[in-house]
């Protein structure tokens, strides 16, 4: 697959209607302080952040707003609907999320399971078609089930959002051929690796295969120094987009030299 | 009369507005959204929306997350 043939191919990871020069989205969960999530946010050259909708603690008074940290003329918000374990919730999050950005992003998660944190694809399918019935931009994280991809871009999605591996388990991408079969056959939406991501590496093999974008939080937060690893994965989503773009040398079981094979002293 | 702040019995003025009930919790107006009975009021709307005997509200703002 060459890169003129997916969406975005050259210059831009676009999301309804916007092109962003980066093709990495960052979390904003599960940094040491809000200090250093604002220096990994700049060092990782991300131009899309995603949040999460809580419930403002009514006992805990005059705590700084998450906002107060991320400057709005450099980052959009993605907020997320994570936690959600039914439809409902979920579209009732992306709601309150609309009204507190006033933005219409929305990273819809629609949580199956607890403990491999695994999306319940049918609710996701459902709560995806209200949300861009009311104009939403929706980006699903969902699994790798191409048969759900496709439903999701029918219905609407602006992006597929599957996962490399289970959220926070920095396993890297587990799942390069079911990946590869998305890629292969959704080709008019972007398709952004959402979770699994544990170092520099995981990022640029997501990218070398082609996918459109990496999305990804405890890798960098959770990294002893978040700084550098998210200036790290800044540099792999790049580097892993150029390789791509540039189109690697097939593979060889035999050596081929580099330098010319006459002319060499006797 | 009494309502439902975050899952929380509250006892406020009868036909408060949400606007007034925000400057009561002393939150800032500009970052929070409101739902109530699991339908979002617009901010454009807090100054006007009254609420009532029982009325769910959900008060909600961003959070770190991914």
């Amino acid at each position: 697959m060459t890169p003129e043939s997916r969406p975005s191919a050259l210059g831009g990871l676009t999301l309804g209607g916007t092109t962003f020069r980066s093709r990495l989205i960052l979390g904003t969960g599960k940094y040491p302080s809000e200090r250093i999530m604002q220096e990994a946010l700049k060092a990782s050259g991300t131009e899309i952040v995603t949040v999460a909708v809580r419930r403002v603690e009514l006992s805990a008074r005059g705590r700084g707003s998450l906002l107060d940290f991320i400057d709005p003329a450099r980052y959009s918000l993605l907020p997320n609907t994570a936690g959600c374990t039914t439809a409902d919730e979920a579209v009732r999050t992306a709601r309150l999320a609309r009204e507190a950005g006033l933005s219409s992003l929305i990273k819809l998660e629609v949580i199956g399971d607890s403990k491999t944190l695994f999306p319940d694809l049918e609710g996701l399918l459902l709560a995806t078609r209200i949300l861009v019935r009311e104009g939403f931009t929706v980006l699903p994280y969902t699994s790798d089930d191409l048969v759900t991809a496709k439903k999701l871009r029918d219905a609407g999605a602006v992006a597929i959002m599957p996962l490399g591996a289970p959220i926070g388990s920095g396993l890297g991408i587990q799942n390069r051929t079911h990946l590869r079969i998305l890629l292969q056959e959704i080709s008019d939406i972007p398709i952004i690796v959402d979770a699994g991501v544990g170092t520099a590496s995981d990022a640029a093999i997501a990218m070398e295969m082609g996918c459109d974008g990496v999305l990804m939080n405890t890798g960098v937060a959770g990294a002893r120094d978040p700084v550098r690893m998210a200036r790290a994965m800044g540099l792999a989503v790049e580097a892993g987009r150029l390789a791509y773009e540039a189109g690697r040398i097939p593979k060889k079981l035999y050596a081929s030299a580099s330098s010319p094979e006459d002319q060499r002293i006797e | 009369m009494r309502i439902l702040v975050n899952g929380t019995d509250r006892e406020v003025p009868e036909r408060i507005t949400v606007s007034a009930l925000l400057r009561m919790l002393d939150l800032p107006e500009g970052r929070i959204a409101v739902e109530r009975n699991r339908k979002v009021i617009p901010r454009s709307l807090h100054s006007e929306v009254q609420l009532s005997e029982g009325d769910r509200l959900e008060l909600v703002r961003f959070v770190g997350g991914g």
